[in-house]
């Protein structure tokens, strides 16, 4: 029996496709796909990684930013679910983490260790190439349905869209041109959470927050935002912790 | 798979050490990248330019005379794929010069064409928000790179902009430029220069070197003196190193 509400699931591909129209902010999306693939299957966190152009998976949005679970999505450009849904273009659903110990020697007991027990990854594809994986997290070895993994499928080919999307008004745009600048803005976002921890005296944790308010308060650009904050460091002061 | 990276960045720094003619400063390496590149893709010549935010641009190595001819065009024009990969922060890559590119930079692509450039692809050298400049791969055939070939490109450019990094660096402390470690890509690394950034109130290109420099002097790998930083259990200096 699957817990999906069909209504829910209607509203959020409503609000993922509204999200993609002009100027959009593409880890604003990204991050809005991860939330509500873990929200709509009941999960406890997502994350979302892209493969570079040398084929390593680097991490670019999720459904919460904490540390410990951005390093869970860092070390799968080695070893986890995400890794082999990336190199066999399959999902991996239902693992788990309990048992996976020598799938995932350096993986799973670090995600044991931040309080996971159940894990999935739904590749990205692009026509017969796969450029990323959508991960989950969940808390007890509760199961999706298949019902629930097409749902989840759709979400990481709803983000597909959306990464081709962004800049698709120019002409001759190809992906490795695309992906590129995706990742860029993750570096970028990193660099502006730095920036306001140290102006701050907050976590980075923290500063992500502030950084997200802040831009949403103001109705800019994450990635408008952080690239100001660091091209110009003194206007780092003007984002205010409340 | 990260000791594999490194093997081939220390490949590709061997290669280039043999094609550097002349003082090994960083102007010097450069040239020697520009030519090694030309010779390991397919394509006729290379160049680096270096660029700011605030508008200057300066033309830094090219693999010759002829490719510093072509590279020098855009800032003459003020167009070109070179540029607008500094701008943009993403590759710009130009199969063909005759196709849409031409409506895109007309006067850049008909002096382009003019000096045999049939196709240029140019990658922005940049880490997140810290840009230094673009690096150009011209061809004198149309056509595109294979996914290999721009993957081997960004790992070109990657050796360029480590060597613009510790350039200064080197040159203080008379070592060969271009042979530094790799960049290190965990996100600890990004946020500990953000942090560097502010704490010293210089660039963000220079936080980068900073960091850099302090763990070459500690014999410490990059990203666990990032780790630290951004735990604030080490705050580097004004003055370091």
């Amino acid at each position: 029996m699957s817990a999906l509400s069909a209504e829910r699931v209607s509203e959020v591909f409503v609000e993922l496709a509204d999200t993609l129209v002009d100027e959009f902010d593409l880890i604003e999306f990204l991050q809005m796909v991860t939330s509500r693939a873990s929200e709509l299957v009941g999960s406890t966190a997502a994350g979302l990684l892209l493969a570079d152009a040398e084929g390593r998976l680097q991490f670019m949005a999720a459904s919460d930013e904490q540390s410990s679970l951005l390093e869970l999505f860092q070390v799968q450009s080695h070893e986890g679910p995400c890794q082999d849904c990336f190199r066999e273009g399959t999902a991996v659903t239902n693992a788990d983490l309990r048992e996976a110990g020598d799938r995932w020697p350096l993986f799973a007991p670090r995600a044991v260790a931040a309080g996971f027990r159940s894990v999935h990854a739904f590749p990205l594809r692009l026509r017969k190439e796969v450029i990323g994986a959508l991960n989950l997290f969940g808390t007890e070895a509760g199961r999706i349905d298949s019902e629930e993994a097409r749902v989840v499928q759709a979400m990481a080919d709803v983000a597909t869209i959306g990464l081709l999307q962004e800049r698709a008004v120019r002409r001759g745009e190809v992906l490795s041109e695309q992906l590129q600048g995706a990742l860029s803005s993750r570096i970028v976002i990193e660099q502006a959470k730095g920036a306001i921890a140290q102006a701050h005296d907050l976590t980075v944790d923290q500063a992500f927050q502030l950084l997200r308010s802040y831009s949403r308060n103001h109705n800019q650009r994450l990635i408008a935002v952080a690239n100001e904050v660091l091209t110009d460091p003194s206007t780092v002061r003007k984002i205010i912790p409340r | 798979m990260t000791s594999l990276r490194a093997g081939e960045i220390a490949r590709l720094q061997t290669l280039i050490a043999g094609e550097v003619t002349g003082p090994a400063g960083t102007a010097g390496w450069l040239s020697g990248l520009c030519r090694t590149l030309a010779t390991h893709l397919p394509a006729s010549g290379a160049a680096i330019s270096l660029m700011t935010q605030q508008g200057s641009s300066a033309m830094a190595a090219a693999s010759d005379k002829a490719y510093q001819g072509v590279e020098e065009l855009q800032f003459t024009l003020g167009e070109g794929p070179c540029m607008d990969a500094f701008a943009t922060g993403r590759p710009v890559l130009v199969p063909d010069v005759a196709g849409d590119a031409a409506g895109r930079w007309p006067a850049y692509c008909s002096d382009a064409r003019g000096r045999g450039v049939r196709a240029v692809f140019a990658f922005p050298l940049q880490i997140g928000s810290a840009r230094l400049g673009a690096m150009d791969v011209f061809r004198d055939q149309v056509g595109p790179l294979s996914s290999a070939e721009v993957a081997r490109a960004l790992l070109f450019a990657e050796v360029a902009t480590m060597t613009l990094l510790d350039g200064q660096e080197h040159a203080r402390d008379g070592q060969p430029a271009g042979l530094g470690e790799p960049l290190d890509t965990s996100l600890e690394v990004y946020q500990a220069q953000g942090m560097v950034m502010v704490a010293l109130g210089v660039s963000l290109v220079e936080a980068l070197a900073r960091i850099r420099a302090y763990a070459y002097a500690n014999d410490r790998r990059l990203g666990s003196v990032a780790r630290d930083i951004v735990n604030c259990t080490l705050s580097l200096e004004r003055d370091e190193p």
